[in-house]
């Protein structure tokens, strides 16, 4: 196991270097300009003087060496800086945003608590309401139950979020006015009030998300169960004479399980990367909300960090669905 | 381009009584701003871009600002120099300003003319990039005479020399903070850039870029009793719609700015009773762009979209003057702007002095229209196109992707078509089509299309700079990386003269008499054809009082704003 791990890690370097070359040349390639957003009574001089400043104009090669270097050196010396209280990278250049000329990793920094805390939990209420519900649906396939649960998770599926969200704000908003529409990131939770302040402004937004988590991973669970439930071993159990919790929690669940993991474990990513459309509605101003930003503005520096931490984090979750798959599974070797 | 220019005399600003109370500094509490394109960083100079430079405004303040009518009051200044008091020099090629005495940085340090000239010296770097280095473009120095007095020296005689110092673009920045933010250091100084020290009645607690800006009351601003609010909150993020409604419906907001949203959705919320819109005219036009040259693909990348060929079609003035009388302006404005537009034929819409107000291109007219194709020899063909030596009327005309836009291009192709021209719709995304990318195909100044659709306007409430934009030498050509704003390629030698006569011209009645004809030669050449003066709309909340829209900047008297009670 831990020599696959191993040889897997060394085949992402090759893999991410890849990336990393690719997803820069498509942003050099596309249409753009990082000045595009500006008045239109700024003279083409002035213009040219200020594109020369961010080093737009630089050879394709240059730039890319240098971000490499940034990424690679000077931001993992940042780190080290932080955490050791050295001062290896002074006077370094780091990435700086076009848009902000600012850090990007201070602007990412800044931004993962929301995301992750927003995101992150809509993930968590979603796989733990979404468990339940999966197995009720299969043990008790065809009941009223089932068919209420098989209806909602196609309307979670089908409805997106750009429409869910703004139905949520008219009716817990604009109707009923219990609920901000506006996320705080500013808001520091250190009292009660405050609690409940976090608690009101994240509702929405974790609400809207939750709904396609549990979809989908109610979906896959109650199919998994019901192809586990017609299983030999099953029959042999209840003819054991086993209670039926432990037949369905302990044999069948936990057979039932391994794929669900695996879908769980590849969506993790995501939860890093945010979620663009309800980080927009909610204004929770996120990852995701940096990352769209980023891309009208044409902020290259940004986009290519971001978009490469995205193919890292897909790379190790990848690796780690499967290394669960062999726990989980002790049939599955990889040696 | 959804900007606004808003130094005019305000058609539309409602009913603002400003009857502050006696108010102390910060007794207020907190205002809530939001804007959908939220600030990207507070010096205006690396920056230019309005969602930064409003913001900023908040914070840093140039000697002279741009009210409500248009007139410049003096912040930091003690008073406006013109020829009259002395400050400005009777060749015209000097200005000398005066600060106020005793004022101070929100640090506790005291303002002098060194940081003037260190703001001069900052801008004009020729490797910082800065984006209003067009405003510092014809000075020859800037120098400190005391410490209170600062001369500028022209290289030529400057007409209108409020440029540099002026409004929410140039702003006075602190010598000691960006004493090592020179040049090619600018960009490294983010926390100069984030956090500025400045005179304005706010200065920055909490900065986190494209998401949400903290500001407090500045213990040093100069008026003990100003700001009456203790605080900004400046929060971005999210679509114009959803700020409408947080002003609008949920009132968890004071103030929403740059609501492009359609104008009965804005009205129904406005009928909530929980805020109220504000329409502010500036300068913004949009405006259909004809190409006088020709883009066709067939000719070489060096040719294409230059004054070698002219438009087989489009340099016969009467099919663009067909063109024009087959639109009905009224109608196009009171689709897509409803309260918020107003149809014109004139360039310069505003300041009203300068506004020629002329009438004649509102009615439409497609009898008149489709004769004066027929007199041009367009003869309508099998299929109702309209035809002249075997070659067809057709023509492609472009906008950016937006629902406004391109409602007005279907609208547009459906009367064209009417009088037998047939006409290709495309849209770009506005990243794309703004872009000076040299290389790229689709941007509007490489005009590879035959109409063209935006917006402009110009950036000072004296018009001269945004006149001289269509002069001949201004056209984009590919030996220039097609840069220049005479989309058009427009060219016509007494248009230019005018523009050279306008250049030496003091006296604001001449200049404007100027103005106004050569808005007329332009129009009537119909190389462009003003559609609509669009507004720029914000909403403000019940509660938030002495707010004004219009002046140099959507915050320029924040100082003034308080809570209605």
């Amino acid at each position: 196991m831990l020599n696959y791990a191993i040889r897997r890690l060394l085949m992402a370097v090759p893999t991410l270097f890849l990336i990393s070359l690719m997803i820069f040349s498509l942003l050099k390639l596309a249409p753009g300009d990082p000045l595009s957003q500006l008045p239109l009574t700024i003279p083409p001089e002035v213009r040219e003087k200020m594109r020369a400043a961010l080093g737009v104009d630089e050879p394709l090669i240059v730039q890319y060496l240098l971000w490499l270097k940034q990424f690679f050196v000077i931001e993992p010396l940042r780190g080290f800086d932080i955490l050791f209280g050295t001062h290896l990278s002074d006077g370094m250049q780091r990435i700086i945003s076009w848009q902000t000329r600012g850090p990007v990793f201070s602007m990412i920094a800044e931004r993962l608590p929301q995301t992750l805390l927003v995101v992150g939990l809509a993930y968590i209420v979603g796989v733990l309401i979404a468990v339940p519900i999966g197995i009720v649906s299969a043990y008790k396939q065809y009941s009223v139950f089932d068919q209420i649960g098989t209806f909602l998770s196609m309307l979670g599926l089908a409805v997106p979020p750009f429409f869910s969200g703004v139905l949520a704000i008219l009716i817990f908003a604009v109707y009923l006015d219990w609920l901000p529409t506006i996320y705080n990131t500013n808001l520091i939770v250190n009292s009660w009030s405050n609690f409940t302040e976090q608690f009101l402004q994240m509702a929405m937004p974790v609400m809207v998300l939750a709904v396609q988590t549990i979809a989908s991973i109610s979906r896959y669970l109650r199919s998994s169960m019901l192809d586990n439930l017609e299983q030999d071993y099953v029959r042999t159990a209840r003819a054991k004479g086993m209670g039926e919790n432990v037949v369905v929690f302990i044999h069948v669940l936990r057979n039932s399980m391994i794929p669900v993991v695996t879908v769980i474990t590849l969506g993790l990513p995501s939860v890093f990367g945010g979620a663009i459309v309800t980080e927009q509605i909610f204004r929770v101003n996120g990852i995701g909300q940096l990352l769209i930003t980023a891309i009208y503005a044409n902020d290259v520096p940004t986009v290519q960090t971001l978009a490469f931490i995205f193919a890292v984090l897909i790379v190790v979750f990848n690796l780690i669905a499967d290394l669960l798959y062999g726990v989980l599974d002790p049939r599955i070797r990889y040696d | 381009m959804l900007r606004m220019v808003s130094l005019l005399a305000g058609a539309g600003v409602a009913s603002l009584v400003a009857t502050p109370a006696l108010a102390e500094r910060g007794t207020d509490g907190v205002v809530n701003i939001l804007s959908w394109q939220a600030p990207s960083i507070m010096n205006p100079y690396l920056s230019g871009g309005e969602k930064d430079t409003d913001a900023a405004s908040l914070v840093l303040e140039p000697l002279a600002s741009y009210d409500e009518n248009g007139e410049l009051f003096p912040r930091l200044a003690a008073e406006i120099p013109t020829v009259e008091n002395g400050g400005v020099a009777k060749d015209l090629k000097s200005i000398t300003w005066k600060l106020k005495p005793g004022l101070k940085w929100s640090d506790g340090t005291t303002v002098t003319a060194k940081d003037v000239v260190f703001t001069a010296n900052y801008c004009m770097d020729p490797k910082g990039g800065c984006a209003a280095l067009a405003r510092f473009q014809g000075v020859d120095k800037v120098e400190a005479l005391d410490d209170l007095t600062v001369k500028v020296t022209f290289k030529e005689l400057t007409v209108v020399p409020y440029t540099l110092f002026v409004a929410m673009w140039s702003p006075i920045i602190q010598a000691k903070q960006f004493a090592d933010c020179l040049g090619t250091k600018a960009p490294t100084c983010t926390e100069a850039n984030f956090y500025p020290v400045g005179t304005g009645p706010f200065v920055v607690a909490n900065f986190k870029p494209n998401d949400a800006v903290q500001l407090k009351a500045n213990p040093n601003y100069r008026d003990p009793n100003k700001p009456a609010f203790a605080g900004v909150n400046f929060k971005g993020g999210g679509d114009a719609l959803g700020a409408a409604r947080a002003v609008l419906q949920t009132s968890e907001y004071d103030y929403a700015g740059m609501l492009q949203v359609a104008p009965d959705v804005l009205s129904k919320m406005e009928k909530g009773g929980k805020g109220k819109l504000l329409s502010v005219f500036g300068t913004n036009v949009e405006t259909l762009f004809m190409n006088l040259t020709d883009p066709s693909a067939s000719l070489p990348p060096e040719e294409r979209s230059t004054d070698k060929h002219p438009h087989p079609i489009l340099s016969d003035v009467r099919v663009r003057q067909a063109l024009s009388m087959a639109l009905d302006r009224a109608r196009l404005s009171e689709i897509g702007y409803g309260s918020m537009g107003k149809p014109t034929c004139d360039f310069v819409p505003a300041p009203p002095i300068f506004a020629a107000g002329n009438t004649e291109c509102l009615k439409q007219d497609i009898p008149g229209a489709v004769k004066l194709l027929d007199e041009a020899g367009w003869k309508p063909g099998p299929d109702g196109i309209r035809e002249k030596d075997s070659k067809k009327l057709k023509l492609t005309f472009v906008t950016t992707t937006n629902a406004t836009r391109n409602q007005f291009q279907a609208i547009i192709k459906q009367w064209w078509h009417e009088i037998g021209v047939d006409v290709e719709l495309r849209s770009l995304d506005a990243s794309v089509f703004f872009s000076s990318d040299p290389s790229s195909p689709d941007t509007y100044q490489k005009f590879y299309a035959d109409v063209q659709m935006w917006t402009n306007y110009s950036d000072a409430p004296d018009p001269g700079e945004y006149v001289a934009t269509y002069t001949c030498n201004k056209a984009p050509l590919p030996d220039k990386q097609w840069q220049g704003s005479n989309v058009p390629r427009y060219c016509d030698t007494n248009y230019d003269a005018l523009v050279k006569e306008l250049g030496k011209t003091a006296a604001i009645e001449k200049r404007a008499e100027i103005v106004k004809k050569l808005n007329t030669i332009l129009s009537d050449s119909y190389a462009i054809m003003p559609l609509v003066w669009r507004s720029s709309v914000s909403a403000t909340s019940k509660t938030l009082g002495g707010y004004v829209g219009s002046g140099d900047s959507r915050f320029w008297n924040a100082q003034d704003w308080y809570r209605r009670k």
